[in-house]
């Protein structure tokens, strides 16, 4: 198998390496990380026929340009409404192409979305702690961030020509401004009209806005008094208010835990679309109890599962679509019920 | 105090509270539990993150709920406080060292003690792993002795290297990584609490037992 070399010529801010993140180490202060968006990045591996939790690239609205030194090799953009440029060639995310020796790859924010994922037909070659290659950005741990000028090894890398073309992007990538929320755990230590003004009034989101959270501007919530409760678990979508009224939601590299009571807490479905949003964006949060939560969290996972599933099948090569065409062209044409 | 409260939280986890405020014996409780979910084969169990006086049960909303899990846990109640006969015991040597405890004087000042008394009244106490919090190794060690005891800073001072050992109110902690904190360094420690071993990557367990033992800067 041959491999392919990239060259990093221009990495943004919070741009690194992912996989499908390092779940399981909470216990130990370690929060599980990955990608932001786990969606748009099971949708950029499986669309290249690798598994969805396979290493590949965290683009932000930083952006990436990438040369490709030595090999060829296919890959994927899915997430957001990235542009993307291959050897010239412009489109946008939710796409597959071959990038060649000598080509450049740039890609750059655009009509909408946080971040996007650069996958490739091959074996990203990353250091792994605890078992993956996810970046923890607090520490650095995992595959790291990416820094202008480093190389990027793709071991085996493939070109996917039974692949290459759009992805559907579905709507359930696309962010809508609509999260869903279980209330709680410690809603008791808010004065009941903010838990009625956290739900009722749009946020908007700031631009303190990393892998670690997203602070939101909005009427300030009101604490039954100014207290710090014991230090206890987040999780991935804790909605904790600290002494100032202002709420946070914690995204991928949270902390584990923290001493400010949590108002509320995103259902898991609803974390990817949330991630996508960005700065002044207005988000509409809505309640829901916890059976109501699975039930949506399950015909979430069902509609996922189908979407994947279908991308998973490979497509006709150019040459069998082509031979397809000419067949469908002088055989079947008129044959058709 | 052995009847937790349960709480739901979002779609894939349980909130087990046994009370409010923070003890020793509250404490031992949820190590108790923690030990004996992690034994107990509950369907879907992702993981449980024990903290001081509550832990989180996450599960896998796909095969089971939250009214499931709660059933499952409580199943195993009531358990026995965590005893220290059963921990393991671990002793971490620390350098007092001026340049590793920029917080010395500070701390000695505000609780009226000698330098010498302060550091003597660290390395002789013994600390218990309550939990793991905020950051990747942050074990937080129950114990240290109330003459000793001074609030977080106003503000936390940036960049602490790894290895440093700092207090706070009733709790020490060893850092691992380089980060701000608000807390009072006291010394360094060469212990690796991650220990680079992928079967063991973490030194200890909640509910082990800590000691310091000081040793001279040539030994660091």
């Amino acid at each position: 198998m041959s491999s392919a070399l990239l060259r990093v010529i221009h990495a943004g801010p919070l741009v690194s390496i992912q996989d499908g993140g390092r779940g399981g180490h909470m216990r130990f202060g370690v929060s599980a990380s990955g990608p932001m968006d786990r969606t748009s990045f099971a949708i950029a591996n499986t669309a290249l026929g690798q598994p969805e939790d396979a290493t590949g690239l965290e683009v932000s609205l930083g952006g990436l340009v990438l040369e490709c030194k030595q090999g060829s090799v296919s890959f994927a953009v899915a997430g957001g409404g990235f542009s993307v440029d291959c050897a010239g060639a412009k489109t946008t995310a939710w796409t597959v192409q071959t990038l060649h020796e000598g080509e450049k790859l740039t890609i750059r924010g655009g009509a909408w979305g946080s971040w996007t994922y650069l996958t490739f037909a091959g074996d990203l070659k990353a250091s792994k702690w605890l078992g993956h290659t996810a970046t923890h950005s607090m520490s650095g741990f995992g595959g790291g961030a990416l820094r202008s000028g480093q190389d990027i090894e793709i071991e085996s890398a493939h070109i996917r020509d039974d692949r290459m073309g759009d992805i559907p992007c579905p709507a359930f990538a696309q962010p809508d401004g609509q999260v869903r929320v279980v209330v709680g755990p410690q809603d008791q230590h808010f004065a009941p009209s903010s838990v009625a003004t956290f739900l009722n009034t749009p946020y908007k989101l700031t631009d303190a806005f990393d892998r670690m959270g997203v602070r939101l501007n909005g009427p300030q919530l009101e604490l039954n008094e100014a207290l710090s409760i014991p230090s206890e678990p987040i999780l991935r979508g804790s909605v904790q208010v600290a002494g100032d009224g202002v709420p946070t939601v914690l995204l991928a590299d949270h902390q584990t835990t923290g001493g400010y009571p949590k108002i509320a807490t995103v259902i898991s479905c609803d974390l990817d679309r949330l991630s996508q949003m960005r700065a002044q964006d207005s988000v509409a949060f809505t309640a829901v109890s916890p059976e109501d939560a699975i039930s949506i969290v399950r015909a979430a996972a069902r509609q996922r599962r189908a979407y994947l599933d279908e991308l998973a099948k490979p497509r006709p090569s150019l040459n069998e679509r082509l031979l397809r065409e000419n067949l469908i062209g002088g055989v079947i044409s008129g044959a058709e019920d | 105090m052995n009847a937790p409260q349960f709480k739901p939280v979002a779609d894939h986890a349980v909130l087990v509270e046994f009370a409010s405020e923070i003890s020793d014996d509250v404490n031992r409780l949820v190590i108790a539990l923690d030990h004996a979910i992690t034994m107990a084969q509950i369907k879907g169990l992702q993981e449980v993150v024990p903290a001081l006086v509550n832990l989180l049960v996450v599960f896998d909303p796909l095969e089971t709920d939250h009214v499931q899990v709660e059933k499952d846990v409580r199943s195993l109640l009531p358990v026995s406080p965590d005893s220290d006969a059963q921990a393991t015991h671990h002793t971490l040597d620390i350098c007092y060292d001026d340049d590793f405890s920029p917080d010395l004087v500070a701390v000695a000042k505000a609780c009226g003690m000698s330098e010498d008394a302060v550091i003597q009244a660290h390395s002789s106490a013994r600390y218990r792993v309550g939990m793991y919090g905020f950051a990747p190794g942050y074990a937080y060690l129950a114990g240290v002795p109330e003459a000793i005891q001074v609030p977080r800073k106003t503000a936390p001072v940036r960049d602490i290297p790894a290895g440093s050992v700092m207090i706070a109110g009733p709790q020490c902690l060893a850092t691992t990584i380089v980060m701000p904190t608000g807390w009072s360094i006291i010394g360094r420690t060469p212990a690796k609490i991650m220990t680079g071993n992928p079967d063991r990557p973490f030194l200890f367990d909640v509910g082990d037992t800590v000691s310091f033992n000081r040793i001279r800067r040539e030994a660091l």
